[in-house]
C-alpha cells in the first residue's frame, strides 16, 4: 500500500499515466416548453450541460495529478425522440449518466434491464416521488426535490413569523407539484395557508395585470405574504406590487429558494461563477449546478478512491466520507436511504442573497440539511435498504 | 537611482514626523489588516490596540506580506489583477508586479526577491522576481489555488488548490511540481514547522488539518475539532499560526467563531476561543504575545492573549478584513 503511494507520487510528479479512465454520458431528453406571456428569459438551449462540461475540466484537472483521466460524450434526443434507445446505447459504452429528463422518462432509462448496475444521475427532475416511493437504487438525484426547496421557504417564514399566507397556484402540471409541495411544508412547519386561488387566465398579463391583479386577490384572507406557484414563469412576474394589499412575494417570484443563482457569491462561490461564465458566457442556475454537482461528485468519488468501478463509486457516494464542497457554505453528502444529494438551498431575489436554509434553530440529530426535503422516517424509499 | 533616493527622504521625512506626532519611539509595532470589500488596510498600533491609518489599495485586497527588511508591502489586489508594492511609510503605491490573473495569496522565497502567487481564477501558481519585476515561471496546478507555503530552507513551495484537494509540491529550483498529495476538502492555507520537517495544511469544508511529513511527503495525522454547541458543519479551518517554540497552533475556524489552540506534539486540541464572526487569518505581533485574528463577516480583529488563551479586544476595521501582517 506504501509502495503504491509512493509510486502514484513519482508517476503523477512526472507524467500523468492513465490508471483510472472514467467515462460519463451526458444524456438529454429535449422537451417542449409550454409558451409564457413574456420573453424577456428564454431559457437557455444547453441549460445543465454547462454545468456538466465545467465538471469535466475540474475533474480532468485534479486527475491529470492522480493518474486518473475524464471523457464525456452527450447525446440529445428530440422532443418525442427515443430516449430508451439512445440510453442503451450510451449504457453500452458506460455505466455512469447523467440524465436531463422528466420523471417518467428517468424511470424508464433507470428500469431498463441495461441499467441494472448503473448509476445514474438526476439532474433535472425535482419530483418529490422520484425520492420517495418511485425511488431507484441506480438513481442520484443532485438536484433538489421541490420538497427541499418549499421546506427552506418554509424556514424562513417561521424564522420571520410571517405565519399567515395566501397562495396562488398555476395550472401546468409542474405549478401544481410545487404548490402540493408548498402546502406540505407549510404544514410541517405549523403556518397557515389562509386563502388559495388557481390562475387560469388567458389575457396578456403586459397590458393588464395593473387591472386584473388588484382584483383577483381582493378576496384572499389577510396574510402576511402571497405565495405563488409558478413554475413555467408564466403570470407569476405580473403579481408582484399589483396586488390589493401590498404585500411580498414569494416561492416561484419574489423571494425564490432555489439550487443556485447568480446573486450567490459567499463560501468562495465568486469563483465558481466566473469559471461558468467564461465557459457558457452566461450566469450559472440552477439546472447547471445540478448537472455540475452530479459530475463533480463522480469526480470526487474517484479522486478518493482511485477507482473507476460503479459498485466502488456507489459505495462511496452513499458512504459516510463522501463529502463534496458545493461551495454552499456546508459539505454536501447523499441520503444514504433515497440517493438525494444533501444541500443548503439559497433564498434569492434577483439582485441578492437574502438568506441560506437550513436556517439557524432548525436542528437535526443526523444533519442540519436533513431539515429540509422529505426526512427518512416519513420516507417510502425503500429501494436503498440493503 | 535619483528616484529611490528621493523615496528614502520622504521616508526618514514621515516617518520623523510619524514619531513626533505620537511622542514615542520612532517606529511602533504595527498589525496591517487587507479588508477585502473597502480595497483598503487598516494599521492597527500594537501598544494602543487602535486603528492608526487606513490606506487606499487596489480592487479586493487579500494576501499581504512585507520584505524582509520591512521596506515594501506587497499586496494581491486579486480584482486589479495585480501584485502592488506599497511603501509603507507613506502609504503610496509604488509599482506594480506582474501577477497573473486573479492573485489570492502569496509568500516570499526566503531569498527576499520571489514571490510565489496564487492565481485563483487561473489554476496557476506564478512566479515573479520582485526585482527584475518579470515573472520568472508559471506553474499548472489544481483548480482554484489558494494557500501558500514555503519551507525555511526554500526548497519547496507549496500551492493547495481548493477544489482539486491538494497540497502541490513545487522544486524552487526547477519550478516544477514534485509531488502532489490529496488532502480533504478545500484546502485553504500551509505552513511548514518543525524546521521544516513538518507541513501542515488546513482543509475548510474536511473540517480538518492535515500533517504531513515532508521527507517522505506522506499524510502522518489528521486532526479533527469539535465545540460544545457549534455544528460540525459550520467548523471550517482556514488560517493557522505556529507559537514562537513551535509546541502550540492557533487555528481560525471560520464560521464557527473560535480559534483552536492545538498542542502541536500531541495534536490535542486545548482549547477553543470565542472570537469574532468568520475568523479567517491572523498574525502575531513581534515577541508572539499577542495573536490578531481576522473577522470577516463582523469586520473587526480579535486580539488574543496568547499566554492566557483569551479575547482581551476586538477592534473595528474595515469590511471584510482578510490578510494579517506584522510590522515590527
Amino acid at each position: 500500500m506504501f509502495l503504491r503511494t509512493a509510486l502514484a507520487l513519482c508517476l503523477s510528479a512526472t507524467v500523468a499515466t492513465a490508471d483510472v479512465s472514467v467515462e460519463i454520458h451526458y444524456l438529454r431528453q429535449e422537451i417542449e416548453q409550454p409558451p409564457v406571456l413574456s420573453n424577456l428569459d428564454p431559457i437557455p438551449a444547453d441549460l445543465g450541460l454547462r454545468g456538466a462540461e465545467l465538471a469535466v475540466t475540474e475533474n480532468i484537472t485534479t486527475g491529470r495529478f492522480l493518474g486518473q483521466t475524464y471523457a464525456m460524450e452527450v447525446t440529445t434526443v428530440p422532443p418525442g425522440g427515443d430516449l430508451a434507445a439512445a440510453a442503451r446505447s450510451a449504457l453500452a459504452h458506460t455505466d455512469l449518466i447523467v440524465l436531463d429528463a422528466p420523471a417518467e422518462a428517468l424511470l424508464a432509462v433507470a428500469d431498463l434491464p441495461e441499467a441494472a448496475n448503473a448509476l445514474i444521475f438526476n439532474a433535472a427532475a425535482p419530483d418529490d416521488s422520484l425520492r420517495g416511493a418511485d425511488c431507484r437504487a441506480n438513481l442520484l438525484h443532485s438536484l433538489p426535490s421541490n420538497a427541499m426547496r418549499t421546506d427552506a421557504l418554509a424556514q424562513f417564514l417561521v424564522k420571520r413569523r410571517w405565519d399567515d399566507l395566501a397562495l396562488i397556484e398555476g395550472t401546468h402540471p409542474d405549478d401544481i407539484a410545487f404548490a402540493d409541495a408548498l402546502r406540505t411544508s407549510l404544514t410541517k412547519f405549523g403556518l397557515r395557508l389562509r386563502s388559495e386561488k388557481t390562475w387560469a387566465f388567458d389575457a396578456d398579463m403586459r397590458r393588464t395585470a395593473s387591472q386584473e391583479v388588484p382584483l383577483f386577490t381582493q378576496g384572499l384572507r389577510d396574510h402576511d405574504i402571497l405565495l405563488i406557484a409558478d413554475e413555467i414563469h408564466d403570470f407569476g412576474r405580473y403579481i408582484a406590487y399589483n396586488t390589493w394589499e401590498p404585500r411580498p412575494v414569494a416561492g416561484s417570484e419574489g423571494l425564490v429558494p432555489v439550487t443556485w443563482s447568480d446573486v450567490v457569491e459567499q463560501w468562495g462561490a465568486a469563483q465558481l461563477q466566473s469559471r461558468f461564465d467564461k465557459l457558457a458566457g452566461r450566469p450559472m442556475r440552477s439546472r447547471d449546478y445540478a448537472a455540475w454537482a452530479a459530475v463533480r461528485s463522480i469526480g470526487e468519488a474517484v479522486t478518493r478512491t482511485n477507482s473507476g468501478d460503479t459498485a466502488t463509486l456507489r459505495a462511496f457516494l452513499l458512504g459516510p466520507d463522501f463529502e463534496l464542497a458545493g461551495f454552499k457554505g456546508r459539505p454536501m453528502s447523499y441520503r444514504n436511504w433515497n440517493g438525494q444529494l444533501r444541500q443548503p438551498i439559497p433564498l434569492v431575489t434577483d439582485r441578492a442573497l437574502v438568506a441560506q436554509a437550513p436556517l439557524e434553530g432548525f436542528l437535526h440529530q443526523t444533519s442540519e440539511l436533513d431539515t429540509l426535503g422529505q426526512d427518512r422516517p416519513d420516507s417510502a424509499c425503500t429501494a436503498f435498504l440493503n | 537611482m535619483l528616484l529611490l533616493g528621493k523615496n528614502t527622504q520622504k521616508s526618514i521625512l514621515s516617518a520623523g514626523l510619524a514619531a513626533c506626532l505620537l511622542g514615542g519611539p520612532a517606529q511602533a509595532e504595527e498589525i496591517w489588516i487587507s479588508n477585502e470589500k473597502d480595497d483598503t488596510i487598516s494599521v492597527i498600533d500594537v501598544e494602543t490596540l487602535e486603528v492608526i491609518r487606513t490606506l487606499p489599495t487596489g480592487e479586493r485586497p487579500r494576501g499581504i506580506v512585507f520584505s524582509h527588511d520591512y521596506s515594501v508591502l506587497y499586496i494581491c489586489a486579486s480584482d486589479s489583477d495585480t501584485v502592488q508594492v506599497m511603501d509603507p511609510v507613506t502609504g503610496e503605491i509604488l509599482h506594480d508586479l506582474p501577477s497573473g490573473e486573479d492573485p489570492e495569496q502569496f509568500v516570499l522565497h526566503p531569498d527576499d526577491r520571489h514571490l510565489y502567487i496564487a492565481n485563483e481564477d487561473d489554476a496557476i501558481t506564478t512566479v515573479v522576481d520582485v526585482v527584475s519585476r518579470t515573472v520568472v515561471a508559471q506553474i499548472d496546478v489544481g483548480i482554484e489555488p489558494e494557500g501558500m507555503a514555503v519551507s525555511p530552507d526554500g526548497k519547496y513551495v507549496i500551492t493547495t488548490s481548493e477544489t482539486t484537494n491538494m497540497a502541490h509540491w513545487i522544486d524552487t529550483q526547477t519550478q516544477e511540481l514534485v509531488a502532489n498529495t490529496l488532502v480533504d476538502s478545500r484546502p485553504r492555507h500551509a505552513e511548514f514547522t518543525k524546521n521544516g520537517s513538518q507541513l501542515w495544511v488546513s482543509a475548510e469544508i474536511g473540517g480538518t488539518l492535515s500533517v504531513f511529513d515532508v521527507e517522505t511527503k506522506a499524510k502522518e495525522v489528521t486532526l479533527e475539532f469539535a465545540i460544545k454547541g457549534v455544528h460540525p458543519d459550520r467548523v471550517q479551518p482556514v488560517g493557522f499560526e505556529f507559537t514562537a517554540d513551535e509546541k502550540t497552533a492557533f487555528v481560525a475556524l471560520g464560521p464557527a467563531n473560535h480559534v483552536a489552540v492545538v498542542n502541536a506534539d500531541t495534536y490535542e486540541v486545548e482549547d477553543y476561543i470565542l472570537v469574532g464572526r468568520r475568523v479567517w487569518h491572523m498574525a502575531f505581533n513581534a515577541d508572539k504575545s499577542l495573536l490578531f485574528t481576522t473577522n470577516g463577516v463582523s469586520g473587526d480583529v480579535t486580539v488574543i492573549d496568547v499566554a492566557k488563551r483569551e479575547s482581551i479586544k476586538t477592534i473595528k476595521v474595515g469590511r471584510f478584513p482578510w490578510g494579517a501582517a506584522l510590522r515590527p
